[in-house]
């Protein structure tokens, strides 16, 4: 029996970002972290190297490991850089183009020359097949088995390395899809194929084609590199199980995320939300949004009662300044969250209309900032934050890198202060705040599609950039109080070890209150749970707990809302219960419910069962109220908003704080990865653990 | 202006875009019919107390947006202010008055802040039926083509007018998709007054007339701007032939340049047509100022202001159709002016205009019944398809995508859900790119059956089936468009007709034009044109 993560005591956290490879160690109690850049060429050696830094630091070997938890953007990268497998698409007969005519729709209305990203596998590569289920699960017309015997020479010949296979209605009836899998495999057996009613067995050709061809396409690289990585490491000895992050937050066996590789999009990021989730229990906050800011985006998460908002769809590699339909969709279970290009590289500059815009574009860390001085011209958020003050030009990232003050000032004075004839000073507070206000929208507009209010929740962020701009943010949503946990900088390796085993599975069938048919749902829902818990236990022994969802609409709506049910077996009864669970979620999204209409029915359109293994229960946290002592502090001036001018600010140094330090804005606490700026309308108070509280004052 | 209030304005002029996108989610996620669930025909913004539109959702589509800016100065008209109350929402599907057929809905509702009304909150959905004789071309005036509903109130201090429901269940074919879907119309207005109050109370503003204006100055210079350094002073003139029910149609525009505006006029067009194919003049209007403003000054946000030096005049014709003429397809001519449109304008901007597309969607609407008599339901389903669009100076033309609609289609999997049809084909036509140094994207060919057991009548609203998209500067026409049965029976491009059981209906959409010679479409190109099969057959 495989040990399980939680009786665990030495984890390893490791997180391939585009730019950077956080790794974090934790031995009982202490976390030791580092940073080494990425690898591009091969991601497995910064994995490695980052491994020795901090098993050094603690004065262990790889043998003492006991587990060892792997994030990575690899997946999401192969497909935003299209760097894939040579992949083959079998589908139905008179829908060839499917990926290719998307929803025939344009995302920007009023760009003549729009470009659309050309479709993941070309149409030389789309084998249509004729068969056909039609909308209620029936087969119409039988599969073509001799067609599909005659693509094996074809797909031999032409060296594919990889298929997909994606036939209309299979979320209803996958027979065919599995029939054709089962040729190609007698035939081919160690060419890997992914099929649409495994990968996404859910209604709505396109999203679940694209899908599909997604995992397929990354399918061989994710599963050269997963296996190059757990041989290095058995080599330096390590001998514990390795595990990957998946984009719902959860951990998967290397074996299972080798088959199912588009469940590791926003693998990182998900792990930071986990970070924020243990903290928000810890602390007992009941409505936490997760602010991760780093150096190209921002991602913002929803945590209520510690559980992530999550969601069965999200958009990849958006071709057009992270347009909003410009990219591919991809339906898997994962954590809610947005992304937006906005981060400490974004860049700024003044439109045709003399408006300020920041990012999406970053300046990332090659060229980088004007600042660094490493070849990059234009004015980014960073140099923004060195012309105000809150970055110390000479005590960057722990004094690793000597930034020019004069470089931003010239940046800015050149992109921004000049066209729009201001001085730099004020030009550097309009890129602040503007990067926070494109932050604090996205933010809004995602609490409002989640039907939530967001001045009822607190913040706790992290990411290299987010501290800086944190209250910022809560003073534009009315927000109150912030944590800024430690180890800020390096947030989502240290959740990947606070991550649970975990695994959703849903699958469509429509059903109407009217017709409750209790047979059918717990037939299905003991199906559900036993491949979820099959995943689970591919890792894992552990206790767990099980969350089961139902999709549901008014009968004739398109989009669900999800409706949590209990466990337990259903009944004919239960009609009137889930009739009442829907309107009360109605509500909450929507306002009213819809009470004219005698004969509306409400349905369930799709199930999803979520398995997830139990958490130790981290020790409980009161906030503390904090009391202000004599302080040593250094000054330096900086750009003070409610008063429009450079102010005298109070500067701390992080380690020389003790818990129940209180300190009034305006100050600034600066760490090794981070700074946290406090403004005039914020106190910090410095908790048990050692996070930051910022609080508001006149509130 | 100081320096920091103007960064203060900007900052706000992007939360209420933010608003009015929060407004739009709201109507798609809530809304019954696909036509606004899954293919997003739909509108959403936000106004002054005067009805000028200060911004627009992003999620629309043009011939709503553009329309519903003018169709607020009418609710305030015809409402009077000591007749508006808080928590009241205002109706009307007047095709003069609201968005030019009465299968949309229009609701405006006003927004208080201490007894005052700050603003108007407005937005069109385009529902499943309205009654009538359904959605298509063969009614004679618009009193068959269904429920007209005057300018009312839907909702009145919170109370929903019940007996305007109840006329509208009895009047229509699908009434829990129509019903439902004028309280996600209400709902999603409901939704913009609270962001925007949230908005207000956060800054410290009582109201918009400062933003409106910071807007709209913005807004109005840029546009100028754009029209004088792009466009010399001039006249250029454009006619164009189309298909119409069943004669063609000829389309006349002449384009000037005056001053700081430019005046669009379509004196010459023919007159108005019998059939349901006629075009209210605010219809029009959308789709020429949308033509103009891609091509002018795309980058500047859609409002009052950006929208004003377009001045858009008709003598009454097909284009100015008056009441009572039948207009529930004014779609079909109104999304062939932008190609007219540009038609002028390549006159005067050679490089920066596209060639013809299909233009028009290739939409239907199909009624459902079963073969077996005694059965009266009928499902209802609407489908939206795209051709190709004209080839652009430096880009080929896109594949099977609207435009100048800015709609989706729906799945084929959620449209077989809706009724007891089976969608046999949808994927891209070969060969049906116009040639050119860029070729014309490509249509779709279409096939639907009645399952067994059903028949279905099917409402064509076609075009571009006897006058295919021109190619522009040397570029070949594209494909034209093809309606017929699986037995080779050909059907007219327009009107109601029967599929029986066992037969399927082939739609082949047509193709863009190409744009520039084709002797100079470069080798590579051509090669992937014939590798993916986009070009099966190279003519020489």
């Amino acid at each position: 029996m495989k040990p399980s993560v939680d009786q665990n005591k030495i984890r390893i956290g490791a997180d391939i970002g585009g730019t950077f490879t956080d790794i974090a160690l934790s031995v009982g109690e202490i976390i030791y972290s580092a940073k080494v850049l990425t690898d591009q060429q091969a991601p497995e050696n910064a994995v490695l190297d980052g491994v020795f830094k901090v098993t050094q630091q603690a004065g262990i070997s790889l043998s003492d490991l006991d587990s060892i938890i792997h994030g990575t953007t690899l997946a999401t990268n192969a497909l935003i850089e299209r760097r894939g497998a040579k992949t083959a698409f079998i589908t139905t007969e008179g829908f060839r183009d499917v990926i290719e005519m998307r929803t025939e729709n344009r995302f920007d209305q009023y760009d003549l020359n729009l470009k659309i990203s050309p479709p993941l596998i070309p149409r030389q590569h789309r084998y249509p097949i004729r068969g056909r289920i039609d909308s209620e699960g029936r087969e119409l017309q039988a599969l073509d088995e001799y067609e599909v015997e005659k693509l094996v020479t074809k797909f031999s010949a032409s060296n594919f390395e990889s298929v997909a296979v994606g036939f209309i209605h299979s979320y209803l009836n996958s027979s065919h899809e599995m029939r054709a899998m089962e040729i190609i495999r007698s035939a081919l057996p160690d060419l890997p194929i992914s099929i649409s009613a495994e990968v996404a067995p859910q209604m709505r050709e396109y999203p679940r084609f694209s899908t599909v061809c997604a995992n397929a396409y990354v399918r061989p690289r994710i599963e050269r590199y997963l296996t190059r990585l757990e041989k290095l490491l058995k080599e330096e000895g390590a001998v514990c199980p390795a595990y990957v992050i998946h984009s719902a937050g959860g951990l998967i066996s290397f074996e299972t995320a080798k088959k199912f590789p588009v469940r590791l999009i926003e693998s990182g990021p998900a792990g930071g939300v986990n970070f924020a989730a243990e903290l928000s229990k810890k602390f007992g906050m009941r409505n936490v949004v997760s602010f991760d800011m780093g150096g190209t985006t921002a991602k913002i998460c929803l945590i209520d009662d510690n559980v992530p908002e999550t969601s069965r769809e999200f958009e990849v590699a958006r071709s057009h300044r992270f347009k909003k339909g410009s990219g591919m969709p991809i339906l898997i279970p994962v954590i809610e969250m947005i992304e937006i290009g906005a981060g400490g590289g974004s860049i700024s500059r003044v439109d045709d209309m003399g408006r300020l815009q920041i990012g999406p574009e970053s300046a990332g860390s090659n060229p980088g900032p004007a600042c660094y001085q490493q070849g990059g011209q234009n004015a980014t958020v960073t140099d923004a934050d060195v012309v105000l003050g809150k970055i110390d030009a000479g005590n960057f990232a722990g004094g690793t890198i000597q930034l020019s003050k004069s470089a931003s000032v010239a940046a800015i004075e050149c992109d921004v202060a000049g066209p729009l004839a201001l001085d730099v000073i004020t030009g550097a507070f309009g890129i602040n705040e503007m990067v926070d206000e494109n932050m604090t929208n996205a933010t809004r507009v995602h609490a409002v599609e989640s039907g939530k209010n967001i001045t009822e929740y607190a913040m706790i962020a992290f990411g290299g950039a987010a501290p800086l701009h944190a209250a910022r943010i809560c003073e534009k949503l009315n927000i109150k109080q912030c944590l800024v946990p430690r180890g800020a900088g390096v947030g989502s390796a240290i959740g990947f070890l606070q991550t649970p085993f975990s695994y959703e599975s849903v699958v469509s069938n429509v059903m109407s209150l009217e017709q409750f048919d209790a047979d059918t749902v717990n037939h299905l829902l003991t199906e559900l749970i036993e491949q979820a818990e099959g995943f689970v236990r591919m890792g894992t022994q552990a206790a767990t707990s099980t969350e089961i969802t139902a999709f549901m609409r008014y009968q004739g709506q398109g989009w669900e809302i999800p409706v949590l049910l209990p466990r337990r077996n259903f009944d004919l009864n239960d009609f009137s219960e889930m009739t009442r669970l829907f309107e009360e979620s109605y509500k909450s999204y929507f306002g009213r419910t819809i009470d004219v209409l005698d004969d509306l029915e409400i349905e369930v359109v799709s199930w999803s069962v979520r398995v997830v293994t139990e958490q130790r229960a981290p020790e409980k946290l009161n906030f503390r109220a904090g009391t202000e002592r004599l302080l040593q502090a250094e000054h330096r001036s900086v750009f003070e908003s409610s008063s429009d001018k450079m102010m005298e600010c109070k500067v701390y140094e992080r380690e020389s704080l003790l818990a129940g330090d209180r300190i009034a804005g305006l100050a600034i606490i600066v760490e090794r990865e981070t700074s946290t700026f406090v403004p005039r309308s914020f106190e910090a108070i410095i908790q048990d653990d050692g996070s930051i509280l910022l609080i508001n004052r006149f509130e | 202006m100081t320096a920091s209030s103007d960064i203060q304005m900007q900052v706000m002029w992007y939360r209420l875009i933010s608003v009015v996108e929060e407004q739009a989610m709201t109507l798609l996620r809530t809304a019954f019919s696909t036509s606004v669930r899954e293919a997003g025909d739909l509108s959403a913004g936000v106004y002054t107390t005067d009805g000028r539109m200060l911004a627009q959702a992003v999620t629309g589509t043009p011939g709503h947006v553009n329309t519903m800016a003018e169709s607020v100065r009418h609710f305030l008209n015809e409402i009077q202010r000591d007749e508006m109350y808080e928590g009241d929402c205002y109706v009307t599907n007047d095709p003069w008055k609201g968005t030019g057929h009465l299968h949309d809905i229009t609701m405006v509702s006003p927004t208080f802040l201490n007894g005052e009304i700050i603003a108007f909150f407005a937005c069109t959905a385009h529902v499943v039926d309205i009654g009538g004789r359904g959605f298509g071309a063969d009614a004679r005036s618009v009193y068959e083509e269904g429920l007209l509903i005057p300018i009312l109130k839907f909702v009145d201090r919170g109370q929903v007018n019940r007996d305007l429901i109840k006329m509208i269940r009895y009047g229509v074919r699908e009434p829990d998709k129509v019903v439902g879907d004028f309280y996600s119309l209400a709902a999603c207005n409901e939704v913009g007054h609270q962001r925007l109050l949230e908005m207000l109370n956060e800054t410290g503003y009582e109201n918009l007339d400062e933003l409106g204006e910071f807007i709209f100055s913005r807004s109005r210079n840029a546009t100028v701007e754009r029209i004088q350094s792009l466009i010399p002073e001039g006249m250029w003139a454009n006619s164009t032939i189309v298909d119409g029910y069943d004669e063609p149609i000829k389309l006349v525009v002449e384009i000037k340049r005056v001053n700081r505006e430019i005046v669009v006029d379509f004196s010459g067009t023919d007159s108005v047509s019998k059939w349901g194919i006629n075009c209210p003049i605010n219809y029009a209007k959308a789709y020429a100022s949308y033509a103009l403003k891609c091509i002018i000054a795309p980058e500047v946000p859609n409002n009052f202001a950006s929208l004003e030096p377009f001045k858009i005049t008709s003598p009454v014709n097909i284009l100015n159709a008056q009441r009572p003429a039948p207009v529930a397809l004014r779609h079909v001519l109104g999304h062939l002016i932008p190609d007219l449109v540009f038609g002028a304008l390549a006159k005067v901007l050679p490089d920066l205009v596209p060639a013809e597309g299909a233009a028009s969607l290739w939409n239907l609407h199909i009624s459902v019944r079963p073969t077996s008599n005694g059965e009266i339901r009928q499902h209802e389903i609407l489908m939206f398809n795209s051709g190709g669009t004209g080839a652009r100076p430096s880009l080929d033309g896109l594949s099977a995508t609207a435009f100048p609609s800015g709609v989706h289609t729906m799945p084929v999997e959620a449209t077989e859900h809706t009724g007891p049809i089976v969608v046999w084909r949808k994927e891209l036509r070969p060969d049906s790119g116009g040639d050119g140094r860029m070729r014309g994207g490509l249509g779709q060919v279409i096939e639907i059956a009645p399952k067994d057991g059903f028949e279905f009548d099917f409402s064509a609203m076609f075009d571009r089936v006897h006058h295919p998209a021109a190619g522009r500067n040397g570029g070949s026409p594209g494909a034209a468009g093809v309606v017929q049965l699986d037995d080779g029976t050909l059907l007219r491009q327009k009107g109601w007709q029967h599929v029986p059981e066992g037969r399927r209906l082939i739609l082949k959409a047509p193709g863009g034009g190409g744009f520039g010679p084709s002797s100079e479409r470069s080798e590579e190109a051509r090669q992937l044109d014939q590798a993916a099969g986009y070009v099966t057959a190279r003519e020489d």
